[in-house]
């Protein structure tokens, strides 16, 4: 299992066509600026080194995060920063848009990728979710996490919709049900070491606070209702808290 | 002069066409065209994509290779892979797996035969996922003529190690120096400490396991 996970981690890294070293393309784009700052490398602390004036062109070499790698027509390399290329031209006259971040993106964006953690029950939770925005209030969503307990360990997976209050608060309110699969697995010492696998039910309520235009910060707490092989339905509670991307 | 009458002509067609505000800011050229009032205001979407040509390169997927210090166990050769999505210049997340063979307790070499876990569960499995804070960004100078972009790290995450016939519950902290050989090939050293409950000793204590390893990465 972890084999092919590895393999698959190294295909990634050296298969892409990405990864090819240098290429001699571009997007071709005409400075608008009084003039463009090319920095040494990706980030806001690194130094300009270089200008091109208004009325000059560069190459779109390759992005990373907010900063975009261009090359003048005498060849020279840097790093420019997004909201600096807006302000440019394609050889057609249009207006350059790169897709990033702005203060709609709380109520426009469409996708939201996460790290949770927290504990169901007395088990620690680690897991991930991920978020489709349907409409700015609705979301589905759906998420897998490992449950590490000190009697039991297993797994959960659900799937569900929620509702946001108010989007665009810079805290806003929400709540969710849905359904998935939960996995228990009793550590080996105890009397009992068959797997259960059983589906389940729950609804929950939560807070969202937005960080900045990419990012936000997720508590929760989740009732589920385990239907159990036996006779009696069993509830649990979930407390967890995520990291949210969202784009 | 000229700029100033653009500026006031400018503004005026922004009011005109509110649900075009910041578009019209942002191009001169296309503000001025629609000057003229239109029967149909067009509704202008941003197009959420890269000029075509240009290469987003977000993520990054390497392998690693170091030494693990596990508690009690000894310190073993630790490999695995990483992949991490870079959200901004400052921050991303991370998923790492590895795995290392533990050695012997020192009261297991001493008394000779005693072992205390089979092979299989000597087998040290950890995962986490992490979100990192590039702290220390700058260039590092190799020789007179280059300069690389570094960054130095902080992560903290959470995980599972199966160690000894169980999972644990990890959380793990981490530091790291990532040095960019060129625009897609980066090497890092890093430093963390894969902390989790364990009972295995007979009384319930919070190991350290201190892990060392040199990462090759590519971003794509």
């Amino acid at each position: 299992m972890i084999r092919r996970l590895l393999t698959i981690v190294l295909l990634l890294g050296t298969l892409h066509p990405g990864a090819a070293p240098a290429r001699s393309g571009g997007a071709p784009v005409v400075v608008q600026d009084p003039y463009l700052e090319l920095r040494s490398g990706p980030g806001r602390g690194f130094p300009v080194f270089h200008v091109v004036d208004r009325g000059q062109g560069v190459d779109l070499l390759r992005r990373r995060t907010d900063w975009i790698k261009v090359r003048d027509s005498e060849g020279t390399e840097g790093w420019v920063h997004r909201s600096q290329l807006e302000r440019t031209l394609t050889p057609g006259g249009e207006p350059v848009v790169l897709p990033g971040p702005s203060p709609e993106s709380r109520t426009e964006h469409r996708w939201e990728v996460g790290l949770v953690t927290g504990d169901l029950e007395g088990a620690n939770v680690v897991g991930a979710q991920g978020a489709w925005a349907m409409t700015p209030t609705l979301l589905v969503r759906a998420d897998v996490a490992q449950l590490l307990g000190n009697y039991s360990d297993g797994w959960l997976g659900t799937a569900g919709i929620a509702h946001l209050f108010a989007p665009h608060w810079r805290v806003s309110p929400f709540v969710g049900i849905g359904g998935g699969v939960l996995n228990v697995e009793p550590k080996a010492t105890l009397v009992q070491p068959d797997d259960r696998t059983d589906s389940t039910a729950y609804a929950g309520i939560g807070l969202r606070g937005y960080l900045t235009h990419r990012f936000l910060l997720q508590a929760e707490y989740r009732q589920f209702v385990v239907f159990t092989s036996r006779d009696d339905n069993e509830e649990i509670d979930e407390w967890t808290v995520s990291f949210v991307y969202f784009f | 002069m000229d700029r100033e009458l653009r500026v006031l002509l400018l503004s005026g067609v922004a009011l005109m066409s509110l649900p075009a505000l910041s578009f019209a800011q942002a191009q001169p050229g296309v503000g001025a065209e629609q000057a003229t009032p239109q029967v149909v205001e067009p509704r202008v979407k941003r197009r959420d994509v890269n000029p075509p040509g240009l290469d987003t390169e977000n993520f990054e997927a390497g392998l690693f290779v170091g030494t693990v210090s596990i508690e009690d166990f000894g310190a073993s050769v630790s490999y695995g892979g990483r992949i991490a999505y870079h959200f901004t210049e400052d921050v991303f997340a991370e998923a790492t797996i590895g795995t290392a063979k533990a050695g012997k307790t020192s009261y297991e070499d001493l008394s000779g035969s005693a072992q205390l876990l089979t092979d299989s569960e000597r087998q040290f499995t950890h995962y986490d996922l992490a979100v990192g804070w590039n702290a220390l960004p700058g260039e590092v100078f190799f020789g007179g003529t280059r300069a690389m972009p570094s960054a130095v790290y902080f992560t903290l995450g959470a995980g599972s190690t199966n160690f000894a016939g169980d999972d644990h519950f990890t959380v793990v902290l981490g530091a790291g120096l990532r040095v960019l050989a060129n625009d897609w090939i980066a090497v890092h050293l890093d430093a963390r400490d894969l902390a989790f409950d364990s009972d295995l000793l007979g009384k319930d204590k919070l190991t350290h396991n201190l892990q060392f390893t040199f990462s090759l990465t590519a971003f794509f």
